[in-house]
């Protein structure tokens, strides 16, 4: 693999860019991998990346039905924070944040990381005392929040109207280190860094079954034959409880369609994320000047990666009342992916009934943000059969009521 | 745009006026049941890729509970029925049967017996 630099730019300029190469090969399936991976997101990824980074681990295919990052991970609105509550949340989420910090020198790929701030708007009573539970669980987690002032809050965000229509801003939980990063190129760095490292990246191949024997996983067939595997990794987001029930198990979670739009390019207005979890809206500025807005999942189940209409509405209606400058914006685009929720609203990375077969879903509306963390887990998971990051985060969590309740401190778009 | 018809006061309603339920015919075992049975009542679902059987209420309307038939991959309709059954009556079976031959489901919960 040739290094991107600035040398590199200016040597390909002077050569009419003739030298450029294909950033990752598309091979053809072998016939056996000590690793399959399905799902070539953002999360598996990292997972095969880690695997080879960490473990050395580099007989690995990724198989990917569609095309590589074109599920959530080129859907969601890039946002990056590890302002948890729950300690098993905060280690991972923060995990990631922190590689995020480093990942265009690790993976020699900008991935235009923008350590920007993210403010989260207390708007109720019981906010503001969420909040500051919160930023008190994380001064003890390591992970660096504050609880700042509705006057700060406007100084930070000047376009934002303190007293709206329906709720007062009262304040926020600040995490400066937070911020945003450019979501394609995370999986295009990561894909990059695997095929370098010899894995195969397995395009427009979908998976129509798993192979077991004897309680072990095997292999899986696809679309392109037959694969055989010793280890095999579940890293398919909404689609998850659709593959495990081809292996014969069942997962606590159902997969809802979450939207986000953008609005035409305006100038920089705004340079920090924004999320008012009352009243349901969220809101960055790209670099690209687009306002990016996101706001809840639906109610119902879907699989069409379309969302509807009225939650459209609801979350423009909210951005109107926090940022009256909205109302003049005209939206270019609105998109919807499938997210897989579990009942603590917390993943699953985990372990599962059929051996050495492993699960990483139900990352439900916040994934993008735990990318690095997940896989540098989840490939600890598969390396070592063990992981500290993973220990709470089993399917059976359930049946034992040890919950990783975040459908209050995870914030917006439950 | 979802639009389902309330079995009970016949009202064509779009999605702003109902509240959703989640999945249908879930069985909540009595006094004996085992730990497995009341996991999977709490927290497994079937999340289909296709037929899927809901609750829904007619919250800004006659406010009661009732049963959809639906796909979650092309979004179609195929019935709505009262919520006081165990398994979807025969007539809305037989229209799934004859959109989508060879659907399959859990079992409901009265076959499982």
């Amino acid at each position: 693999m040739k290094r991107y630099s600035a040398f590199a730019v200016a040597r390909e300029a002077l050569r009419y860019h003739t030298g450029w190469e294909r950033a990752w090969r598309s091979p053809e399936p072998k016939r056996h991998y000590d690793v399959i991976i399905v799902g070539a997101g953002g999360h598996g990824l990292a997972t095969a990346y880690y695997l080879g980074k960490n473990f050395g681990i580099t007989n690995v295919a990724i198989i990917e039905k569609g095309w590589l990052g074109g599920g959530n991970t080129g859907r969601n609105t890039t946002i990056i924070r590890s302002n948890y509550l729950q300690d098993p949340s905060a280690a991972i989420y923060e995990k990631a944040r922190s590689l995020y910090e480093t990942m265009s020198q690790d993976l020699n790929y900008n991935v235009m990381f923008s350590p920007r701030g993210v403010i989260m708007l207390a708007q109720t009573e019981h906010e503001i005392r969420g909040y500051k539970r919160t930023a008190h669980a994380n001064a003890l987690q390591g992970v660096q929040t504050e609880w700042i002032s509705p006057e700060r809050v406007k100084e930070i965000v000047p376009i934002i109207n303190l007293h709206g229509p329906r709720y007062p801003v009262l304040g926020g939980l600040w995490q400066e280190r937070g911020g945003t990063a450019r979501h394609d190129a995370v999986a295009w760095g990561y894909a990059r860094a695997c095929s370098d490292m010899g894995m195969d990246i397995i395009q427009q191949c979908e998976v129509t079954g798993v192979r077991t024997e004897g309680g072990r996983v095997a292999g899986v067939e696809t679309t392109k034959g037959p694969i055989d595997c010793d280890k095999l990794g579940m890293v398919v987001a909404g689609n998850a409880s659709h593959l495990s029930e081809m292996a014969g198990f069942r997962l606590p979670m159902e997969s809802v369609a979450l939207q986000a739009l953008v609005s035409e390019p305006i100038k920089p207005c705004m340079d920090v994320v924004v999320m008012a979890n009352t009243v349901h809206g969220y809101m960055s500025q790209s670099d690209k000047g687009e306002m990016v807005i996101g706001g809840g999942t639906d109610a119902a189940n879907n699989y069409t990666q379309r969302g509807s209409f009225h939650h459209i509405e609801e979350t423009v209606r909210a951005l109107v009342e926090t940022f009256p400058m909205v109302s003049r914006l005209k939206m270019l685009r609105q998109w919807g992916g499938i997210v897989d929720v579990t009942g603590d609203r917390s993943p699953l990375i985990s372990k599962t009934p059929v051996g050495n077969c492993f699960i990483n879903a139900g990352w439900g509306t916040g994934g993008f943000k735990a990318i690095p963390g997940s896989g540098w887990a989840m490939a600890e998971l598969m390396a070592t059969g063990h992981s500290p990051l993973t220990e709470e985060f089993t399917i059976d969590r359930f049946k034992e009521g040890k919950f990783i309740d975040e459908s209050v401190a995870a914030g917006v778009a439950h | 745009m979802l639009i389902l018809e309330c079995p009970y006061c016949g009202v064509k309603a779009e999605e702003t006026e109902l509240g959703a339920g989640g999945e249908a015919h879930l069985k909540r075992y009595g006094p004996g049941s085992d730990d497995d049975q009341f996991h999977d009542y709490l927290f497994m679902r079937e999340n289909p890729k296709g037929v899927h059987f809901e609750r829904w209420r007619h919250a800004n309307g006659c406010g009661k509970w009732f049963h959809a038939a639906r796909c979650t991959m092309t979004m179609e309709v195929f019935g709505t029925y009262a919520a006081q059954t165990t398994e979807p009556p025969q007539e809305i079976k037989d229209k799934i049967t004859a959109k989508r031959p060879g659907w399959s489901w859990r079992e409901f919960s009265d076959a499982a017996e």
